[in-house]
């Protein structure tokens, strides 16, 4: 009970300030709250909200998902055979600090106004996480845990999946969660440029389309309670009892 | 089950840190490996092991030269080599991969009884206290039935207490199985505790300094004149005066 008090007190009264601001500055490019939620009520009503949410979510499972699959075992890989980071680490420590969207021009090019277009810099914005997350993790497996499967006659390949793998999934969970911050923050810039639908798209359009600043507001929160909603979601799996020893209580 | 360490040397680089040890551990035997804290005493037994190679000499169990660990050898770390993303059940059946289910529950059923884990069969070791941790790793150890168990300073990390209990433990159970053990560690009282012949180690470049055999029958009075007598010999074979 008193965790939902104390956070909702503060969000009444910041929109009992947002309000008062908006009313008393009386500015024509910041809508009001109520103007806000009158906005979100009128986009629910129209089935293409649904269309653009559901565009998104299908943008960033896709390129989220082809970056976990491929980077958490390619993570393992670097970080369980020494000459291979070392071959390849150079590259995505240079990589990693590049935007995602630095890459939207040639993305654009490669595919043009498709959904293929943030995919690829969803991809590219989940993988480095990913990558290095797995592959730290494994560097980092207490080398007692080796030692043990190694008395007990494990072979290599078990050692991988019932040691290795086993220690470094809640590290892997704590990667797969910045990554999904960082997909999250990508897919609205991506559909700004490369598409004409999803929540990212919304806004540039309700901006251009006659400057509907309720709608961009509107937008926004909607982008950050989904946001929001999908991190909860992630979180969840830290709970699980194999994992759960990697986190805080 | 006889270990036989034969000359064995280990130089890290240049530094000598073993220097021509030699001993034979009769079958059933406990025997503790006794010395100063960075004395090379772990990284004798991580040879004996099988974990690392030495650089001269050999040892020989059963007329077989160990090349590298063995399922017949279990080593127990400090209660850190539990596997977190296990439970106790998952832990102790670790290394019954190759048993039939029925045989294994058997086991790990039976095993949990050993080390008075009944009751906490599914707990995970976060939820466990440092003690149930260590019977848990030595559980795990001995449900792959071993023949030699190697302990490093398996009690280390726990309070004065606790350590008291799982030395009774650890005998108990020794008493029962009759595995034969190798134990490191740097506690002299330890080592008159539990076995029957304590090797005293040198420092650093070590070598065997004595081999003092404990001629008093289970369970020890540690306040018996003899128990106290061959204490104080081990004080004084390691140069400290018995004194605070």
């Amino acid at each position: 009970m008193r965790k939902i008090v104390l956070p909702l007190v503060t969000a009444a009264v910041l929109l009992v300030a947002w309000h008062y601001a908006v009313r008393l500055s009386g500015t024509k490019i910041f809508p009001s709250p109520v103007a806000v939620a009158k906005a979100t009520v009128a986009l629910a009503e129209k089935s293409l909200l649904w269309r653009y949410i559901g565009d998104s979510l299908m943008r960033v499972a896709a390129g989220y998902l082809l970056a976990v699959i491929l980077g958490v075992p390619a993570g393992i890989l670097l970080g369980w055979y020494p000459p291979l980071a070392r071959a390849f680490n150079p590259l995505i420590q240079m990589m990693r600090p590049i935007s995602p969207l630095a890459w939207m021009p040639l993305a654009v090019i490669w595919f043009g106004v498709s959904n293929l277009a943030p995919i690829f810099l969803i991809f590219l914005a989940s993988f480095f996480p990913v990558v290095v997350a797995a592959m730290n993790g494994v560097r980092d497996v207490p080398p007692v845990f080796l030692q043990a499967g190694r008395n007990f006659g494990l072979t290599p390949r078990q050692q991988m999946t019932r040691i290795v793998f086993p220690a470094v999934l809640p590290r892997i969970l704590v990667g797969l969660r910045i990554a999904f911050g960082v997909a999250w923050l990508v897919l609205v810039a991506a559909e700004m440029i490369a598409v004409d639908s999803g929540l990212g798209y919304l806004i540039i359009d309700a901006r251009n389309a006659g400057k509907r600043y309720d709608l961009v507001v509107a937008g926004m929160l909607l982008i950050g309670v989904i946001g929001l909603l999908l991190d909860i979601a992630i979180r969840r799996t830290e709970r699980f009892n194999s994992v759960r020893w990697g986190f805080k209580e | 089950m006889t270990v036989a360490i034969r000359n064995l040397t280990m130089r890290f680089g240049e530094m000598p840190v073993l220097e021509d040890i030699s001993l034979d551990v009769r079958d059933g035997e406990f025997v503790c490996i006794l010395g100063p804290s960075g004395c090379g005493k772990s990284t004798l037994l991580n040879i004996v092991g099988g974990f690392v190679k030495p650089s001269a000499g050999e040892v020989v169990i059963d007329e077989e030269r160990v090349t590298g660990p063995d399922p017949r050898r279990i080593f127990v770390f400090q209660e850190r080599g539990v596997f977190p993303w296990l439970t106790v059940e998952g832990n102790i059946g670790f290394g019954l991969f190759r048993l039939a289910e029925e045989e294994k529950r058997n086991r790990i059923a039976y095993y949990v009884q050993l080390v008075g884990l009944r009751g906490f069969e599914h707990a995970y070791p976060r939820e466990l206290s440092g003690g149930m941790k260590q019977r848990l790793e030595v559980a795990r150890a001995l449900a792959v039935n071993p023949d030699v168990l190697y302990l490093d300073e398996p009690f280390g990390a726990l309070d004065s207490i606790t350590r008291l209990q799982m030395r009774r433990e650890l005998l108990r159970i020794w008493q029962t199985e009759r595995k034969t053990v190798l134990f490191v560690t740097h506690d002299i009282e330890e080592s008159v505790q539990l076995a029957d012949r304590v090797v005293v180690m040198s420092q650093r470049p070590a070598h065997i300094q004595r081999i003092v055999d404990i001629d008093i029958e289970h369970p020890r009075d540690l306040s018996s004149p003899r128990y106290i007598e061959l204490r104080d010999s081990i004080f004084a074979e390691i140069g400290l005066a018995h004194q605070v």
